[in-house]
């Protein structure tokens, strides 16, 4: 593993989401990253960010740059997700309305991650967290 | 690209900067950096948006134009007046007082930019329909938008509309017309941006999307603002040229270029800082359902452009008046409108600009990346642009990259200092002791 950065995501704060995708966002660039992948690695960790803030207890997002590729870890505290299969399916979403109003809760993120990773993986116990990797190979 | 150094208008007056850090703070390409106490404007960075002409209260920022007097390098001459221009007069509601001035000041004809605008949102708006891209659509009429796009998203160039701007656009139908009118040779005629811009005399001397600029010269609103304003009070003749519709003079006010596009769901922002998040945002996927994307790097446009006379505010406010007094109805649609797809194409496509990027192998690049992250961390992370850097992290770049060292942080020099007080007091306090030791040999040993 060459380059590796674990970045901390606070659960619920809104006025923040969006900060530590957009730093990995700007680590890629800096790197020369080509542009379209690196357009796929924003919109996989935008989405795990948004989800990290709305859904889940807090987590960290590690971002590694590995021989394989970018590789995107996202791990949280909790609550866990109890049927997987439906949180992948578009437009299933559990998010309140006052974060619809805010523009989220279409049930899109998880989809778009698988979508635009070449890899994807997600794993979840409820009471426990929920983890996911995503590479994106360059 | 061509070979020839890059021209900024936006430049700095080293006699009147006192090196403070307003301007530091707000570039938003972090294109500024403080050195022995003047400000320094890195030239592969500045995208020529003028927040700092705006924010120095020292003056000490200038944008450089060419002077009125450019125009006498040609035998016929055209004005090209944006449509911020109307706007800029008390008391002055109309367009055509400040038309004919245009022409009493030396111009043999003048051709609105507005009117090339609506030529240009047919065209987009054609483009849309036909023509499959990703979505949202950009506009490409802000260059200070383009340039920011091409350093800092540059995932997004395949979103920006290949059409030139409306100034081009004008200046290459203007000439065409005018040589074809009168016959005379092209080569002939000069046309001349009057404009509230200074990004666009960066953009005339290094254009994107096309080899040449059909623009001969850029003359600041500011500069021929005097000049124009002694004429309005006279009685003119009726006017013999081709009018603009509301439909182009909005393009001046943020969101008539969407609204003049036409397509359903549309967005406009203002304001670099504004764009930039909204841009982050684009880049996210987030706006899918965009159709198109309306940035400009001004508050309230071309209003608040560098260059104009008016607050932007009131100048809105007087432009929402000068359209009252202009006729709704696009102008018939020549075949200048039908062709414009083609005719006003951008034929050249924009490249990414590579100044934010390390250098060297992606080896090289990750093992530069860390070093930054390295001394970033060692950084205390205020941002407090003392150092003469914008931020931490561009002192961490400046200091990897050996522009600058870690002392140009004042909290490290302070620790540095007392870390060195404490190193020479120690030293004091050992050099007095074995000067003792030796003037009076071993007798006190030990006190
Ligand atoms: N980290 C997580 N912890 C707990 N539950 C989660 C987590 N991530 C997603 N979920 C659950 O999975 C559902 C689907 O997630 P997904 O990201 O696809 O859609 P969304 O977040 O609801 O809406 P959108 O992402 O379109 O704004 C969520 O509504 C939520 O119930
Ligand atoms: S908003 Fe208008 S005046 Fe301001 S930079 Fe863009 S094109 Fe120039
Ligand atoms: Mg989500």
């Amino acid at each position: 593993m060459m380059i590796k950065e674990t970045y901390q995501v606070t659960a619920g704060d809104m006025t923040a989401a969006g900060d530590v995708s957009a730093r990995i966002k700007r680590h890629m660039k800096q790197l020369g990253i080509p542009a379209s992948v690196m357009r796929r690695v924003a919109v996989g960790t935008y989405e795990a960010e948004i989800n990290l803030v709305i859904h889940s207890d807090g987590g960290r997002i590690d971002f590694a740059i590995t021989p394989e590729g970018i590789d995107i870890r996202v791990v949280d505290v909790g609550p866990g997700i109890a049927d997987i299969e439906k949180a992948m399916t578009e437009g299933w979403s559990t998010a309140t309305n006052e974060v619809r109003n805010m523009g989220f809760g279409a049930g899109m993120g998880l989809p778009n991650m698988k979508r635009n990773a070449d890899e994807f993986t997600i794993a979840s116990e409820v009471g426990v967290g929920t983890d996911i990797h995503m590479l994106f190979r360059i | 690209m061509s070979d020839t150094p890059y021209f900024h208008s936006v430049r700095l007056d080293a006699e009147k900067c006192k090196g403070c850090t307003t301007c530091l703070k707000r570039c938003p390409t972090e294109a500024i950096r403080i050195r022995n106490n003047r400000a320094t404007i890195l030239h592969e960075r500045c995208i020529d948006c003028g927040e700092c002409i705006r924010v120095c209260t020292s003056h000490a920022k200038i944008a450089v134009t060419d002077p009125l007097e450019i125009i006498d390098g040609f035998k016929y001459k055209i004005a090209l007046p944006a449509p911020t221009l109307y706007s800029q007069f008390i008391h002055v509601h109309r367009s055509e007082p400040i038309i004919a001035s245009l022409l009493k000041i030396g111009f043999d004809d003048v051709f609105e930019v507005a009117r090339a605008a609506e030529v240009v949102s047919y065209a987009i708006s054609k483009l849309l329909i036909t023509e499959d891209r990703p979505k949202p659509v950009i506009s490409s009429a802000c260059p200070v938008i383009l340039r920011l796009i091409q350093i800092n998203f540059p995932s997004l160039l395949d979103n920006v509309i290949d059409m030139i701007s409306p100034m081009e656009a004008a200046a290459k139908i203007a000439k065409e017309e005018f040589a074809k009118k009168h016959g005379v040779p092209v080569g002939e005629i000069g046309a001349f941006f009057i404009s509230p811009c200074a990004a666009k005399m960066t953009a005339v001397k290094n254009p994107l999307g096309q080899e040449k600029s059909y623009v001969d010269g850029v003359i600041a609103i500011k500069d021929i603002y005097t000049r124009i304003e002694k004429h309005l009070k006279e009685g003119f003749d009726p006017l013999e040229i081709d009018r603009a519709s509301t439909v182009g003079i909005k393009w001046a006010i943020p969101g008539g270029e969407t609204s003049a596009v036409g397509s359903r769901n549309s967005l406009c922002v203002d304001g670099v800082e504004n764009v930039m998040r909204v841009l982050e945002q684009i880049e996210n996927a987030r706006f899918e359902r965009l159709d198109y994307f309306e940035g400009l790097a001004c508050t309230n446009g071309c209003l608040g452009g560098p260059l104009t006379v008016e607050n932007c505010f009131v100048a809105k406010n007087r432009l929402a008046s000068v359209v009252k007094h202009t006729a709704q109805r696009m102008v018939s649609k020549t075949e200048i409108f039908e062709d414009a797809v083609s005719t006003l194409r951008m034929t050249q496509e924009i490249e990414p600009n590579e100044v934010m990027q390390l250098r060297g192998s992606i080896f090289e690049r990750i093992k530069r990346a860390e070093e930054i992250e390295m001394i970033c961390k060692g950084l205390p992370g205020f941002d407090c642009g003392s150092c003469g850097s914008p931020t931490c992290r561009a002192l961490a770049w400046d200091i990897a990259h050996g522009y600058a060292n870690e002392l140009n942080c004042v909290f490290k020099l302070q620790e540095r200092i007392s870390q060195m007080a404490e190193e020479m007091v120690k030293l004091g306090e050992s050099t007095r002791f074995t000067s003792y030791r030796k003037d009076d040999g071993s007798k006190k040993e030990g006190l």
